[in-house]
């Protein structure tokens, strides 16, 4: 390396020499090849490539020159500083691709560590199964009506035709209210049903009712593996102008094929319930077996007991006594109506086998279930 | 209501080979619920013959008393000589016709049977009992047929031990199905095949010589027959053919009047009852009870009579309630210190259903008559029932009918229902026409006339049907639910979830999404659970909504607070091994209303007024949505990542917000005292309403430690619950999109000493207050006490953001805002800046 210049006076300059040019190239270029890393190369850079390096110092040297020697030079240290310039650029990028690969290897994880920090949480799927039916129905018009859930016996008993004297009227059945004289004439019960919340749809609401009833009920039972005295249910009802059997019929099937998939369908049965006349029972077609299940015991089905149908609830033409109650005039207006309970669908939709397990309210259980169902 | 197969032919000649599962197919299409199909002796195989033990010898030296017996089988055993067996039984004699089942034979449960040596003998065969033959549960002994069967003769052909039996679960508005008739006529129906009514036969009519019967309360019989048998053999008994008839069907056989009684309510389905002639005084009247009158029924029960109930009586007071269980004095004994009843009188009535159903559930005595009474019997067939009663105590008991009739018949009209012949398409969706729907009316019994509109009489014996679409369910069911067409309706547009429903769907989310898991909890409480909470006795959540028939006992109340339940869901877990536990719950809770009485019963032929409805409505408790979290353990869990956290007050705290914010609703947090929660770690959240006031919403915090240990808790457990719908109803305003701002934010920190107690929000409230509009945001974002702030005082440090909606901030503007906003803090809590 040549030291600096100081004294500056192009008069004293002699013309440069084409070998000192090309030492100070060559010195520059092993400089570079030389440098291990980046911090290496950035002092080469200032040392060879810098404002004081010789390079530049013969650079501004040339000004000083005679015309005649001042283009050679110009040019011949043009070329070597560029050469400079391009091996300082090739060196970095060279330098930084090593850099790069080195460090990132450094810089690698394990990514399957797990991360269970914070604890998951999740809803209970007998609100999400609740909530999933009634979007089914919302998305075909219908409201969802809600209810209080210590209800007047009215509402819950007399209105839907359930006559004093039903048995499911008594104390064997139904959670009643104490009265202040500790008796159950309140007049209040627990709501065996949410029917109640048909009849204040009726009540309160403009013709035609479209509205879906889910909520929790009680009945006066014990809790074990396939019982429990408070449940979740949906109800439907309909009440319009010319509703026939087989409109209930048609979105029974509607809703299976919503929460099963194409190729349900629902079967009805004659029964008996006061406040619907005709009555059914509802069955839904076994989802699993699709009824192949049915005298082939070869492939029996658990969920349908290879029995082909799952029995869902109860349905029917609303009771025109019930509409009477509520005001409506049944020679113009004709309904339908059904019910059925959750805890029963989640068990056969999702293979639970304890009740138990829906209502202790165990984390293990309601976890894998997540945020939708 | 069990069915024979074998004795429902009787009634309707049913095609050869025709098999208990066939005739439970067509009747389930029919709308009954036929729920099995019972095979009687399935598998059993001969020789079973009918055996008469010649001589018995004792064995003695075993356990039990043992008999070697030589049986006659007459010629079943191919050689006529006597059969030995040995027998563990007792109840027969020597020359008492027994069941004798022979080497070969097989007895249902696949039981085969060889000679084997047994207690020393070799015995060739078994005489068998009962319950060996699937004839019922009876295991007093063996089997002793009545004398008159020869030995040898086919006992499975006598004792029809092989047989199906229907099992229907008879609905309430089918009462007709609760006898053979009823059934008949509708696998008649079914197979189209005619019916041979068992009630249809000749009776003699009434006259004034029979039993004397008196009916005072009209409201409750309106039809009263009576016949009288004399000259009853009480040593009679009941044949082969009737006792098993009676088995079948799931009665044992008693004596020989009461089996008849039994049977003719089997087969037409009119509860009978018969009394002692010669203990009956006087005339027999139909009343109602004299409260506190008593009777000692049929079962050895005395009881206290209500005025309600309906009764038989006779001069010496009641002997019955009416259609429910007869008296003991008047029963028939078949001997006795009186030697046996030898004159009957034959009760067959028609009794209100609803007084019967009352006394059965009062007096908690269900009976086979009150069955049928409460759905509803054939009043018309009362006359019929007695008569064929009077035939087999005639027949079978070598009785005498009296000729005296009595029946008592109120006036009766039969029941019309006026209905459109397309009523059924109508209510179907489909087309029968009018054809099908009067045929189908016809079938179930009823006269039909009329082209367009139908006037149709229905028969007797179904009281449920007394509206068209009574009718039209029956058509449609003849018809076959199964051939319903699948339509839908189209409902108008509706409005979507309401936004309750929307509010209480995000919450569950927001929780689940803040890492806790939805427990719906059981309402139910009781007072010690409130103790263990640590409430005050006037503590306003410990007036309750009580059952008056809980499930519980110890739990009678409707809960007040979320709480009780959602902990003790959280120590079940713990229990069950979980350590980092939270859980949430959205529900309802009860409290009762100041002065609520019992509503009054509502009228149901027509819509109630405005008034009522509001009236029936205040009588209810008042039941908001609540929200509640709890949670233990580990918030954040210690990993490879480091150290994790507790789960604190803080977490509690912030679940509240996580509810509120859902709302749109931002709550405002103050300390408080408040059970369950530690008194220095709770938090009382209100929220600002429309119209500017402080509303409260509820309390987070760590429960006291009283609390955490009595309930038997993890350590430090943590809680939250909030009122949903004051939530709602504070939130929920229309968002208006803020103007942003893209001018040059100014920074300013400032650090505020206070005093300990001095809560931060107060703090905070100030600063904005103070620094005016410019204030974009303020964070806490460092805590700091020691030495040198000084013991007592905290040291708070706020972090404020400026900006102006329409030029730069000079620096100027920025301290000026700040020191504004110190100013307020400290005026306002008596902070001053830390040096
Ligand atoms: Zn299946």
């Amino acid at each position: 390396m040549s030291a600096p210049n100081k004294s500056y006076d192009p008069v004293e300059v002699e013309a440069l020499q084409p070998e000192q040019v090309e030492r100070m190239r060559d010195e520059a270029l092993a400089a570079i090849a030389a440098a291990a890393d980046l911090d290496a190369l950035t002092h080469v850079k200032t040392a060879h490539a810098g404002g004081t390096s010789p390079l530049a110092l013969a650079n501004r040297e040339i000004g000083a020159l005679p015309p005649q020697a001042k283009a050679e030079a110009g040019k011949r240290v043009g070329q070597a500083r560029g050469a400079v310039n391009q091996a300082l650029a090739a060196r970095q990028a060279e330098l930084e691709a090593e850099r790069d690969a080195r460090v990132l290897v450094e810089e690698a994880v394990d990514v399957t560590l797990p991360y269970d920090r914070v604890p998951a949480g999740a809803r209970h799927p007998l609100t999400t199964l609740s909530n999933r039916i009634e979007d089914i129905f919302v998305a075909m018009g219908y409201e969802v009506a809600e209810g209080p859930e210590v209800e007047a016996e009215w509402f819950n008993f007399d209105a839907l035709n359930i006559s004093v004297d039903n048995p499911v009227r008594s104390e064997q059945d139904t959670l009643f209210v104490a009265a202040a004289d500790g008796s159950q004439d309140s007049g209040l019960v627990l709501r065996t049903h949410t029917s109640g919340v048909q009849i204040r749809s009726l009540l309160e609401r403009e013709l035609p009712v479209y509205v879906i009833a889910p909520g929790r009920v009680y009945r006066s039972d014990e809790l074990d593996a396939t019982h429990t005295p408070v449940f979740n249910q949906v109800e439907l009802l309909a009440v319009d102008e010319g509703l026939t059997m087989a409109d209930l019929k048609g979105t029974l099937d509607h809703m299976v094929v919503s929460l099963f998939g194409e190729g349900m369908t629902t079967r009805l049965r004659p029964n008996h319930f006061p406040f619907t006349e005709p009555s059914a029972e509802m069955d839904m077609l076994c989802y699993v077996c699709r009824g192949e299940s049915v005298g082939n015991p070869d492939r029996p089905c658990r969920t349908c007991s290879s029995e082909g149908w799952i029995e869902l609830g109860g349905c029917g033409m609303v009771n025109p006594k019930v509409l009477v109650a509520c005001g409506v005039d049944p020679q113009k207006y004709s309904g339908f109506a059904f019910g059925f309970g959750i805890e029963r669908m989640l068990m056969f939709r999702h293979n639970v086998e304890d009740m138990r397990d829906i209502v202790e309210g165990d984390v293990r259980f309601t976890l894998p279930f997540g945020m939708e169902i | 209501m069990r069915v024979p197969l074998s004795w429902l032919r009787e009634y309707v000649e049913l095609p050869a080979g025709t098999t208990g599962r066939d005739v439970q197919a067509k009747l389930i299409s029919a709308g009954l619920e036929v729920e099995t199909v019972e095979q009687l002796g399935a598998g059993l195989q001969g020789p079973l013959v009918v055996g008469e033990v010649l001589t018995i010898e004792e064995l003695e030296g075993f356990k039990k008393p043992i008999r070697f017996c030589t049986v006659d089988v007459g010629k079943a055993n191919g050689t006529g000589e006597p059969q030995e067996i040995v027998c563990g039984a007792r109840n027969f004699a020597v020359g008492d016709k027994v069941v004798v089942i022979l080497p070969g034979g097989v007895l249902p449960g696949d039981f085969r049977i060889s000679a084997r040596k047994t207690y020393g003998r070799v015995s060739h065969g078994m005489i068998c009992s009962a319950r060996e033959l699937g004839m019922g549960e009876d295991h007093d002994g063996i089997v002793v047929l009545p004398p008159e069967h020869e030995a040898g003769t086919d006992a499975i052909a006598l004792l029809e031990l092989v047989d199906e039996v229907l099992d229907i679960a008879v609905t309430p508005d089918r009462g007709y199905c609760l006898s053979l008739r009823g059934v008949a006529r509708e696998t008649a129906i079914a197979y189209g095949l005619p019916l041979s009514d068992p009630a249809l036969i000749d009776v003699p009519g009434p006259n004034p010589d029979g039993h004397p019967v008196r009916i005072d309360d009209p409201t409750g019989c309106d039809r009263f027959t009576a016949r009288t048998v004399t000259g009853v053999n009480h040593e009679a008994r009941s044949p082969i053919w009737l006792q098993r008839r009676l088995q079948k069907v799931g009665m044992r056989p008693i004596s020989l009047a009461v089996d008849i009684t039994n049977y003719v309510m089997f087969e037409v389905g009119q509860p009978l009852h018969a009394y002692d002639r010669s203990r009956l005084n006087g005339p027999i009247t139909v009343r109602r009870a004299q409260p506190g009158e008593k009777l000692t029924t049929l079962d050895g029960a005395e009881r206290v009579l209500d005025g309600e109930d309906l009764v038989i009586a006779d001069d010496s007071g009641p002997i019955g309630l009416a259609g429910v269980m007869g008296g003991a004095h008047t029963e028939i004994a078949d001997s006795g210190p009186d030697s046996g009843t030898s004159e009957i009188v034959i009760e067959a009535a028609h009794f209100a259903p609803v007084p019967i159903a009352r006394t059965a559930r009062r007096h908690k005595l269900a009976s086979e008559a009150s069955r049928r009474f409460e759905r509803g019997t054939d009043p018309q067939a009362t006359s019929a029932a007695a008569q064929r009663a009077v035939d087999l105590l005639v027949l079978l008991a070598g009785g005498t009918a009296e000729p005296g009739v009595t029946e008592v018949v109120l006036p009766y009209a039969p029941r019309t229902v006026a209905m459109a012949a397309d009523h059924p398409d109508r209510v179907a969706g489909t087309t029968y026409g009018r054809e099908t729907v009067v045929r189908r009316l016809q079938e179930i019994g009823c006269d039909v006339y009329g082209s367009d509109e139908l006037i149709v009489t229905v028969p007797s014996w179904r009281p449920d049907l007394g509206a068209p679409n009574d009718l039209a369910e029956e058509v449609i069911r003849l018809q076959g639910y199964e051939n319903l067409p699948s339509t839908l309706p189209r409902p108008r547009p509706g409005r979507g979830l309401t936004a309750t429903q929307r509010l209480r769907r995000r919450v569950g989310r927001a929780l689940a999404g803040a890492g806790y898991v939805e427990a719906p909890c059981y309402p139910f409480v009781s007072a010690a659970d409130f103790d263990r909470l640590g409430l005050g006795a006037d503590d306003p959540r410990r007036r309750l909504v009580l059952l008056a028939n809980p499930l519980d006992d110890t739990e009678p109340g409707l809960r007040t607070t979320l709480l009780p339940g959602l902990l003790a869901t959280l120590r079940r877990n713990h229990g069950r091994g979980a350590q980092d536990v939270a859980l949430f719950e959205t529900g309802l809770v009860f409290h009762p209303t100041d002065g609520a009485t019992a509503p009054e019963r509502l009228p149901v032929d027509r819509r109630p007024t405005d008034e009522e409805i509001e009236a029936l409505k205040a009588a209810l408790p008042e039941q908001p949505q609540h929200a509640a979290a709890v949670l233990s353990g580990a918030r954040e869990r210690d990993g490879w990542w480091g150290k994790g956290r507790p789960a604190t007050w803080a977490d509690a705290v912030e679940a509240g917000r996580t509810v509120a914010r859902e709302a749109g609703v931002e709550l405002i947090v103050r300390p408080a005292q408040y059970a369950p929660f530690h008194p220095g770690r709770c938090a009382a959240y209100t929220a600002t309403a429309a119209d500017g006031t402080q509303v409260p919403v509820g309390y987070a915090g760590e429960l006291h430690p009283r609390v955490v240990a009595a309930l038997g808790l993890p350590e430090r457990t943590c809680a939250m619950e909030v009122d949903l719908d004051v939530i709602e109803r504070v939130g929920g305003g229309r968002v208006t999109g803020p103007h942003v701002s893209t001018f040059p934010v100014a920074t300013q920190d400032v650090a505020l000493v206070v005093d300990a107690a001095v809560p931060a929000a107060d703090v905070e409230a100030a600063l904005r207050d103070g620094a005016g509009e410019l204030l974009e945001s303020l964070r806490l974002f460092d805590i700091f006490t020691g030495e040198q702030i000084g013991e007592g005082r905290k040291s708070l440090a706020y972090a404020l953001r400026f900006r102006a909606p329409d030029r730069t901030l000079t620096a100027e503007d920025a301290s000026a805002a700040r020191e504004a906003a110190v100013a307020a803090a400290a005026a306002r809590t008596g902070a001053v800046l830390r040096s």
